[in-house]
């Protein structure tokens, strides 16, 4: 734990620092007055050291650079010495410079990069399914067996005990016939069904009861099925496969089942 | 039958992107098991052929507005989404499946390697001006920058480049697709020839030939005399 050190983000390196100060004072690169430049840098270093900042090499690296920029401008040009090893071309002035020019472009193309990133996150590729020309593809979600219904109608009914005691009395006028055909109109006009969907509309015990024998009744005729994609998951109502090829689509004869 | 045509319905329906040569073998392939004389046609497209038949379809169906466009990403063609939808498209197929979004040394890293690539750990620190491992290792990890080679130089250290990972995360064609590719790949900032004379306490004098904006960019090889480009100093070709 003691270990641990804030790190410095804001600026990525001694580059991105400059780079900082220099917009700072709305210059070009190429204008910009180093020695300035080199005691800004500094006093950046000094705040880093007093707020205990981890001070990467890198910085002090660039710092001495900075330093030793502003010492050669102390010097009149022709008293200017160069530096054994280095050429007389080499200006540290210009190539401190470039590596910033260069840096910037770099620092321009990431941004870009990160419109693209970001850009792309909302791409959707059109990925249509393979067309399945069996009709199997329902049952690769388990089936769920009688307890899991059984289970799941019963916190249906303590939901619906819970929803207070007053309410008004209506006449059971569901029948189980009623709702069978009622279900098979839903799932005329949706491919699927959310089981608990089925009771959201009831308003009594008996009526949820109604409906589940309705959803039983369907299952016992291999109209419907009912799948639970993940266990405990919703389960969900979908049409069952019609066995018969040639008729792919005759509402009528989900109607008629054939008992 | 026109080829433009069998194209689109092809892509239409695929399940995955394509590619040129994919295409040409699914021309063949109809070819083959089509009786048909204007199927039988299509038997010996040339990859050229199939190639501008894209480029056109994609210059088509931008040209429409519509809310999707035919993309080629990573030399593969597919139908996609404009971003703009991407609200509703969330809401049916649900949050797509992306690592999460690189960190800013990350894309800077990446940036300086996919222009410059392929080019070894030291090269991108001169760039970046700092250590790069921690990043180096993340963008590997995530498959989108691998080893390429060994460069020719003492130690003959790791040379990277980027992969086709890379172009489809960030959406591209090729690497011809990146923005400002010629400019960036090569940048040789021009030393001035007369080099900025020294003014006690004022360090630079502004080269005029060297105003950065970009709108001058085009301006600047004119300026390139010689005797600047003599090669030492101004552009450290890192090779």
């Amino acid at each position: 734990m003691t270990d641990y050190k804030v790190k410095f983000e804001v600026f990525e390196g001694p580059l991105d620092l400059l780079l900082y100060l220099i917009k700072k004072e709305e210059v070009d690169i190429y204008e910009v007055n180093l020695t300035q430049l080199a005691t800004q840098f500094i006093e950046y270093i000094e705040v880093m050291r007093l707020l205990d900042l981890d001070i990467a090499g890198e910085f002090l690296v660039m710092a001495s650079t900075l330093m030793y920029i502003k010492s050669r401008e102390l010097l009149p040009v022709d008293q200017q010495v160069t530096p054994e090893g280095e050429d007389d071309d080499e200006d540290p002035r210009w190539e401190l410079i470039r590596q910033l020019v260069e840096y910037k472009k770099f620092k321009d193309a990431a941004a870009q990069l990160q419109t693209m990133e970001e850009r792309q996150e909302n791409v959707y590729p059109r990925l249509p399914g393979k067309p399945e020309f069996d009709t199997e593809q329902a049952l690769v979600k388990a089936n769920v067996s009688l307890f899991d219904l059984i289970n799941a109608v019963n916190s249906v009914l303590k939901r619906l005990g819970q929803r207070g005691e007053l309410r008004d009395i209506f006449e059971d006028k569901w029948t189980v016939s009623e709702k069978i055909e009622s279900l098979l109109t839903a799932l005329r006009e949706r491919s699927q069904l959310k089981f608990s969907a089925l009771f959201a509309s009831a308003t009594s015990r008996t009526e949820v009861v109604v409906t589940f024998l309705a959803v039983l009744e369907l299952i016992r005729l291999r109209q419907i099925v009912a799948v639970q994609g993940e266990a405990f998951g919703e389960i969900e109502i979908t049409r069952a496969p019609q066995p018969e090829p040639a008729v792919p689509d005759s509402p009528g004869e989900v109607a008629h089942p054939p008992s | 039958m026109e080829l433009k045509f069998i194209i689109e319905s092809i892509l239409f329906s695929a399940q995955q992107p394509l590619s040129p040569k994919d295409l040409r073998e699914l021309l063949a392939t109809a070819a083959e098991q089509s009786e048909v004389a204007g199927v039988k046609a299509f038997k010996k497209t040339s990859l050229d052929d199939i190639i501008a038949v894209l480029v056109d379809l994609e210059h088509e169906h931008d040209a429409a507005k519509r809310s999707y466009r035919l993309a080629c990403v990573a030399g593969l063609w597919q139908f996609a989404s404009q971003p703009d939808y991407a609200p509703w498209i969330k809401a049916l197929v649900g949050q797509k499946n992306r690592p999460t979004r690189l960190s800013q040394p990350a894309l800077e890293t990446l940036a300086i390697i996919a222009y410059r690539q392929p080019l070894t750990r030291a090269e991108i620190e001169q760039v970046r001006g700092v250590a790069v491992d921690g990043v180096m290792q993340t963008l590997v990890e995530r498959g989108l920058v691998v080893q390429i080679g060994r460069a020719e130089v003492v130690g003959r250290p790791m040379t990277y480049g980027t992969t086709p990972v890379f172009l489809e995360y960030f959406g591209l064609g090729s690497l011809d697709d990146l923005p400002a590719a010629d400019e960036l790949r090569r940048i040789v900032v021009q030393k001035p020839e007369s080099l900025l004379t020294v003014d006690p306490g004022l360090a630079t004098v502004p080269p005029e030939q060297l105003q950065m904006s970009e709108a001058d960019g085009a301006a600047r090889p004119a300026e390139a005399t010689p005797a600047a480009a003599s090669g030492e100093g101004g552009s450290p070709n890192a090779s």
